[in-house]
């Protein structure tokens, strides 16, 4: 005799299933309609805010992570101040250029998936793990990116193993590599790759490190029209984080004003920021 | 072909509540008291891998006694409710008293249900508020009914004891150490009201603390953090007083 798990109201079978550890899998074995991938893709084309220009790079320490602020929808600016910067768990973060609202709402589910799994195992996953579960949600992003609704993530996140920050990239496709020492995504993120790889050093302490992406998304905003840079009028800054072998730190309004403010002074002088040596 | 025997309804239930009992009596009991930061959950756990206590979600906290493979299903079972919940609603609408809802009407539809062998589990659902006057312990037994809590519980063998021994020493705004000394205290009194020692490393110790600053309240209190409060509440106790040891009332 099958017991009817719904008329009783008690926990319909599928939460009571030994077996995964996984809020996706479980997702798509009991709700599969609030899966993203599994949703029915209607025709033609529609314009939705994109997020801009990611940056991370990575010191002794540990890796910064910093995104701009703006959102672009064709040539109008959407939002100003989007946060597209997050913690993924305590020791990674993630940030998302692309499509905002399905950005938003992988992050939220990529979050849960990491939170989900530490509380069902007792343990977190290792940075690879993560790595590999965020590549799987965006390839099943695959048939929304083709109608151009894209989400390309920058992960970045300290490896308790080897002890050291690292950062991983990805196309569309889910294609994931790890990038060694800075990386970027977005529109802008020529310019930045560009900016980043004048200054970076590998030995930049953890206060250079953030000049170094706040510098980057300076001009990445510089020659990207989609890329705001820091708005002083409006008090809005980039979002600048930091994780080392003591977790996810968000660098403060304060800090991110006084490093923005630093970065735009000099700028007065010499617009095209520091130069490197010629040879 | 044999006739069945008649047992009557009220025959039935009794035996498979005796059944229920005893296998949770069988195991070691844990208990979970208020304190003036928050929830603390405290027993005797020979497994450093195996918890009774665990995280369901941001202020919500699971303590079971009985048996392992049940209640562990439970607890998944909880987690999953949990994290469906605040992903299609908000973090902020999952709370312990729906979660408790759930909980009681699976136990009880499992406990009457003639198909299905009862769960020998007692469970402790816990929510800690923003203020002491917020926090919430529910307590489940294993027939599905749900009894709401103040101050202190106790759950598995003999619970009872251990409650009474609680309910006379509990008090309001005790610190952590005091109230964790009150929970090994009582822990460690046996059936025959003799004591024994339980060392600091057969003691599975977690609470939920409202100071905590992130989201996520539900912390393992584990090794030197132990040892130390442990030490704090036998150098408070030489301090202060002789009272508390009144002998309990059977």
């Amino acid at each position: 005799m099958e017991p009817n798990t719904r008329s009783t109201g008690r926990l319909p079978a599928a939460f009571l299933t030994p077996g995964s550890s996984s809020f996706i899998d479980f997702l798509a074995d009991h709700s599969p309609e609030l899966l993203p991938g599994n949703r029915k893709l209607p025709e033609g084309i529609v314009e939705a805010p994109h997020g801009t220009t990611i940056v991370a790079a990575t010191f002794p320490g540990g890796v910064v992570l910093a995104g701009d602020r703006r959102a672009t929808m064709g040539n109008m600016i959407a939002q100003r101040d989007i946060e597209k910067v997050f913690p993924a768990d305590e020791y990674s973060a993630v940030g998302i250029a692309g499509t905002a609202g399905l950005a938003v709402e992988m992050v939220k589910l990529f979050q849960l998936e990491l939170e989900h799994f530490e509380k069902v195992e007792g343990a977190t996953l290792s940075l690879e793990g993560k790595a590999n579960r965020l590549s799987t949600m965006i390839r099943s992003n695959l048939g929304m990116a083709m109608q151009g609704l894209a989400v390309v993530p920058l992960f970045a996140g300290w490896d308790e193993g080897r002890e050291k920050g690292r950062i991983f990239s990805y196309d569309v496709t889910g294609g994931r590599s790890e990038e060694h020492g800075f990386a970027a995504t977005g529109s802008g993120s020529i310019f930045a790759r560009g900016s980043m790889k004048k200054l970076y050093r590998e030995d930049l302490t953890e206060q250079q490190a953030t000049t170094l992406v706040v510098q980057a998304l300076y001009d990445a905003a510089d020659d990207d029209s989609a890329t705001g840079g820091p708005d002083l009028a409006r008090r809005i800054f980039p979002i600048v984080t930091v994780i080392t072998d003591e977790g996810f730190r968000r660098l403060t309004e304060a800090e991110s004003s006084e490093l923005a403010r630093s970065v735009t002074e000099r700028r007065l002088e010499q617009p095209d920021g520091p130069r490197a040596a010629l040879l | 072909m044999s006739t069945p025997f008649y047992v009557s309804p009220q025959q039935a239930m009794a035996d498979r509540a005796e059944y229920a009992r005893k296998g949770i009596a069988r195991g070691r009991s844990l208990v979970v008291l208020q304190y003036a930061d928050g929830i603390v959950f405290v027993g005797e756990n020979p497994s450093r891998a195996l918890h009774k206590f665990s995280e369901i979600y941001d202020r919500i906290g699971f303590a079971a006694a009985g048996k392992y493979n049940e209640y562990e299903n439970l607890r998944i079972g909880g987690v999953r409710y949990a994290d469906l919940r605040g992903y299609t609603y908000d973090r902020d609408d999952v709370t312990a008293r729906g979660l408790a809802n759930v909980y009681a009407q699976t136990l009880g539809t499992i406990f009457s249900s003639a198909g299905e062998k009862p769960y020998e589990v007692e469970l402790v659902v816990a929510e800690v508020g923003t203020e002491p006057a917020g926090d919430q312990i529910y307590r489940l037994p294993h027939d599905g009914s749900i009894v709401d809590e103040h101050g202190s519980v106790a759950v598995g063998g003999n619970a009872e004891q251990i409650s009474s021994f609680l309910d006379q020493r509990h008090r309001d705004g005790m610190s952590l150490a005091e109230a964790l000394k009150l929970a090994v205290q009582a822990l460690s009194r046996d059936t025959n009201g003799t004591e024994r020692e339980i060392p600091a490393e057969r003691l599975e110790v977690a609470v939920l603390d409202r100071t905590r600053p992130q989201q996520r309240k539900f912390k393992r209190i584990v090794g030197r953090q132990l040892s130390r409060l442990l030490e704090a509440d036998n150098a408070a106790a030489a301090k202060t007083d002789e009272p508390s040891d009144e002998a309990p009332e059977e």
